[in-house]
């Protein structure tokens, strides 16, 4: 098996390393240091720029740059707002991160503010993730009393304090407007844009949105140059990914590769391969939102842009694997039914069109599907599309179109006999 | 100002303006239900999407700004192509039940699947059920399933009222509109609500199962609730007077003045109409003997007429409910030709609610109008007159002597009166005290203009001839004056 730098992951097989000891004995803090002490927040937002790390929570943006929409004359206080709302389904990355390198994100934050000028940070964390928030808040504790945080961080006289808030539950709470409308302690609806949180974020003040996997790269990119991190990925994708693989492979988890690494290594070799000796079907790349890829179609590079290419997505870097055993009507059902419990209900198409298409799937599902049901499926999914006002209104029909596409004829199978043909196949082979 | 290009058309609009609202200039119309001129933008029912060239996906043009150049297209198979799709994603959950909806006639789902819609349907599925027929406040009721999330309703009360009783609860198309736990719609302009509501999901209490709103027809007034003159609608039932019997005005909408008073009205002055109709005098009446009897208008002139020839025993007590019209008439009357020395006007309903939307404390329509054409509130210096016998006439307008006296102190006034005539519109109690009580017409009933505390002249139409055999107090001057041989020509 090929091996990689762990960049991310260094710290995850050390024990204690949730303790400020642990991680600073491994030399933890000092990018942070550094950067207080001796750099400009111009030079910080190059040396990002130049490392091409990008958005990490899903949507790839280059994060130098958003940090350079940050307004430089405005009178209001700038503040850094911490995504650690994971939600989508298949990636556990940042739990992880949380749990067991806390003091990686901590450093990353006073990191992140310091290039924006920021001296609050708020982090949203999912509210399921109860032990997670156990450990973060234990970690800023830490740092707290070895003066990292606080009025005087480094001694530089610089003032951060961290906000630890836990959400209550919804999906929708991760996309990021729709988040600070939460934190503000409103409805989690998301907001028209322009403006973007740059501009007016949250308490309608400049806002950087960070995931927490970006923000754990700013460490090692501070230490060991933007040139180093950005050679470690691929084109225009810079760093490592942490790779959450679930589904049936033999060893699913969670795995530090390159952007880049291909799809088909990261299955074969890295997860060890489908389970029980069975034939791949089909991987879901980067969470439940990414269109689904049949099994002639994994001999792609995991980066953003390849993905995007086939008409795909890197996202949250979820790679949900099925074997051959696995019903597609099954599995749009269940995507279906998430984007149908999570949909904010703000826009119509998006409200109405995710509770429609799941009580067709499950229609479909339970034996009733009528000849016409797929086109009408993938027409509300097209009209669903493009028409709302977040990106949830894109991501709960791609499955839809996806899946159906790719899959046609196991749909068909499904709705001319009532069932599924994988039923039918397994008890003629018995 | 940038120029733009609508469906082909050139239109100039000021920096910052929306495409919906450009359009709207251009007399082109987009359709939509979240969007409120008069609210802030929230974007989520996404019927105004538009094609906006160079921009690869459908644009709300609630939202979008127009910029120099802009190219937008309204009519493009795409644009119409999504504004299908989003009728039919708000009608997948909708009832149908137009026809036990008192929104029907005047639903925008209705308007616009006429327009935009016209699909079959695909709809196999059971509908979401919801709460229906929930009063949330003292006028309004809710019906969560024809409702389509627009968040008018909610807005409004945060941003119009602010006194946020309404939200959004639940996800998905679970979501509902709800009032706060232990909170009603129940503010000084919780009507406007349902005003806003584009559907059948709020409906006014006081309308419901009253009259079908093709029945209706509609004129332009002003509220005479008070000095504010906001402007209104009057809605009265054309042809179907057997759904209500005895009463013609069927609801107030407000009607949009930019400068008065916006989009909105207040639910004191939406409310103020039961009394239209409602215990009207409708004849001339003089009193023989102690007993009233019913006369023409002819014998009333006829009689009153030989009254003007003893101008220095009489008094006049105008009120701030009639039209500049109407003061005009009295004050050409009694002050220019009569020289009768004691005109005044009585300002009574004159502190009641006031607030910075748009209630005013003077619950009269006219008192800026009364003051203009030179009448004074003297009506204390009146009655002190009539007790040391000074004064033996009195003509009062609209007056209830009971109510602003009391009985006692009406009856001992009446009772140094040679000769009280009383013109108003309704027959109350005080009306008994009168020699003559002749029957005015209301505001609904004449044409005119009242002055708003900002002397703002503002009209009133005649929106159904007057009740009975009343006539509005012009009229009624005019005629008495021409009797006695006076001819007042007056062009207001």
């Amino acid at each position: 098996m090929k091996s990689y730098p762990k960049i991310l992951s260094k710290n995850f097989e050390v024990p204690h390393a949730q303790h400020i000891g642990v991680y600073l004995s491994g030399g933890g803090y000092e990018a942070a240091r550094k950067v207080y002490t001796s750099w400009k927040p111009e030079q910080l937002i190059e040396e990002v720029k130049k490392s091409n790390l990008r958005g990490l929570g899903g949507a790839g943006f280059s994060t130098g740059m958003k940090w350079a929409f940050i307004p430089k004359d405005s009178t209001r206080p700038h503040y850094v707002v911490v995504n650690a709302d994971e939600g989508e389904p298949g990636t556990f990355k940042d739990r992880y991160i949380l749990c067991k390198d806390p003091h990686a994100l901590v450093e990353g934050i006073l990191i992140a503010c310091f290039a924006v000028g920021s001296h609050k940070a708020f982090v949203y964390i999912r509210g399921e993730y109860v032990e997670p928030i156990r450990i973060f808040r234990e970690a800023v504790r830490e740092a707290h009393e070895k003066g990292f945080l606080g009025k005087n961080v480094f001694g530089t006289g610089y003032e951060v304090e961290i906000v630890i808030h836990q959400g209550a539950g919804a999906y929708i709470c991760g996309e990021e407007t729709a988040l600070l409308e939460s934190l503000e302690g409103k409805k989690g609806f998301p907001r028209l844009k322009p403006p973007f949180p740059a501009v007016k974020g949250v308490f309608g003040c400049p806002t950087v949105i960070n995931n927490v996997e970006t923000l754990a790269c700013l460490p090692p990119i501070v230490n060991l140059g933007a040139e180093w991190f950005a050679k470690l990925g691929c084109e225009k994708n810079g760093g490592t990914r942490l790779y959450s693989v679930s589904g049936h492979v033999n060893r699913p988890g969670l795995y530090e590769l390159p952007l880049g690494t291909p799809l088909r290594e990261i299955i074969e070799e890295h997860a060890g391969g489908v389970w029980k000796g069975r034939q791949l079907k089909a991987v879901i790349p980067g969470g439940i939102s990414a269109s689904i890829l049949r099994s002639d179609e994994v001999d792609i590079k995991m980066d953003f842009n390849s993905l995007a290419r086939v008409g795909s997505m890197l996202g949250s870097a979820g790679v949900v694997v099925m074997d051959e055993t696995t019903c597609m009507v099954t599995t749009l059902l269940v995507a279906a039914r998430f984007f149908a419990h999570e949909s904010c209900g703000q826009c119509s198409p998006c409200r109405e069109g995710t509770g429609w298409v799941l009580k067709m799937i499950e229609r479909i599902y339970e034996g009733h599907g009528r000849s016409q049901d797929l086109d009408n499926l993938l027409d509300i999914g097209k009209n669903m599309m493009g028409n709302t006002i977040c990106a949830f209104g894109d991501a709960a029909p791609t499955p839809v179109i996806s899946y159906i596409t790719k899959f046609r004829a196991e749909f068909e199978y499904h709705v001319r006999h009532g069932k599924c043909d994988l039923e039918d196949r397994s008890q003629k082979s018995e | 100002m940038p120029i733009l290009k609508i469906d082909g058309k050139d239109i100039e609009v000021p920096v910052g303006t929306s495409i919906i609202e450009a359009a709207k200039k251009a007399g082109i119309e987009i359709p939509h239900y979240c969007y409120h001129p008069g609210l802030s933008v929230a974007g989520n029912c996404r019927m105004c999407l538009v094609e906006v060239e160079k921009f690869p996906k459908l644009q709300i043009s609630c939202y979008t700004p127009v910029t120099e150049g802009m190219v937008v297209h309204t009519q493009s198979e795409r644009v119409k192509d999504a504004q299908q799709a989003v009728l039919e994603f708000l009608l997948v959950n909708h009832p149908l039940d137009c026809p036990v909806c008192d929104q029907s006639g005047e639903c925008e789902l209705q308007n616009y699947y006429m327009k935009y819609g016209l699909y079959d349907s695909r709809l196999m599925e059971d509908k979401v059920k919801k709460h229906k027929a929930v009063s949330i406040g003292p006028t309004v009721m809710l019906d969560g399933e024809r409702c389509v999330l627009c968040s008018r309703c909610v807005r409004f009360c945060d941003e119009v009222t602010h006194t946020h009783e309404m939200g959004i609860v639940n996800r998905g198309d679970r979501a509902e509109i709800e009032v706060a736990p232990g909170k009603e719609v129940d503010n000084d302009y919780s009507g406007n609500v349902v005003d806003i509501c584009p559907v059948g999901a709020l409906t006014d209490k006081d309308f419901r199962f009253k009259c079908r709103v093709w029945f209706l027809a509609q004129t332009p007034s002003v509220c005479p609730g008070c000095s504010r003159g906001c402007n209104i609608e009057i809605h009265w039932n054309k042809e179907r007077p057997y759904q209500t019997p005895g009463e013609r005005v069927m609801r107030l909408k407000p009607r949009f003045n930019a400068d008065v008073n916006k989009f909105w009205i207040c639910d004191e002055g939406r409310y103020n109409y039961h009394w239209i109709d409602q215990g009207r005098l409708l004849k001339p009446m003089q009193k023989r003997r102690g007993v009233p009897h019913e006369v023409s208008w002819e014998e009333a002139f006829g009689t009153l007429s030989g009254l003007f020839l003893r101008p220095q025993e009489m008094g006049v007590i105008v009120s701030t409910d009639m039209t500049n019209g109407d003061l005009a008439m009295a004050q050409q009357l009694f002050v220019s030709e009569l020289k009768v020395k004691n005109v005044a006007y009585q300002w009574i309903r004159k502190s009641g609610k006031e607030d910075e939307l748009l209630m005013k404390a003077d619950k009269t329509p006219n008192t800026r109008g009364a003051q203009a054409l030179g009448f004074e509130d003297r009506s204390g210096e009146i009655y002190e007159q009539i007790e040391k016998g000074q004064i033996k006439i009195l003509f009062l307008f609209g007056h209830n002597l009971m109510e602003i006296l009391g009985k006692d102190q009406a009856e001992k006034m009446r009772s140094h009166l040679e000769t009280l005539v009383i013109l108003g519109p309704h027959a109350h109690e005080g009306i008994n005290l009168a020699d003559w009580a002749l029957p005015s017409a209301v505001y609904a009933e004449k044409n005119g203009t009242f002055t708003n505390f900002e002397g703002r002249v503002q009209k009133i139409s005649k929106a159904f001839p007057p009740m009975g055999m009343a006539k509005s107090e012009r009229e009624i001057l005019k005629e008495m004056a021409r009797q006695a041989g006076i001819h007042i020509n007056l062009t207001v």
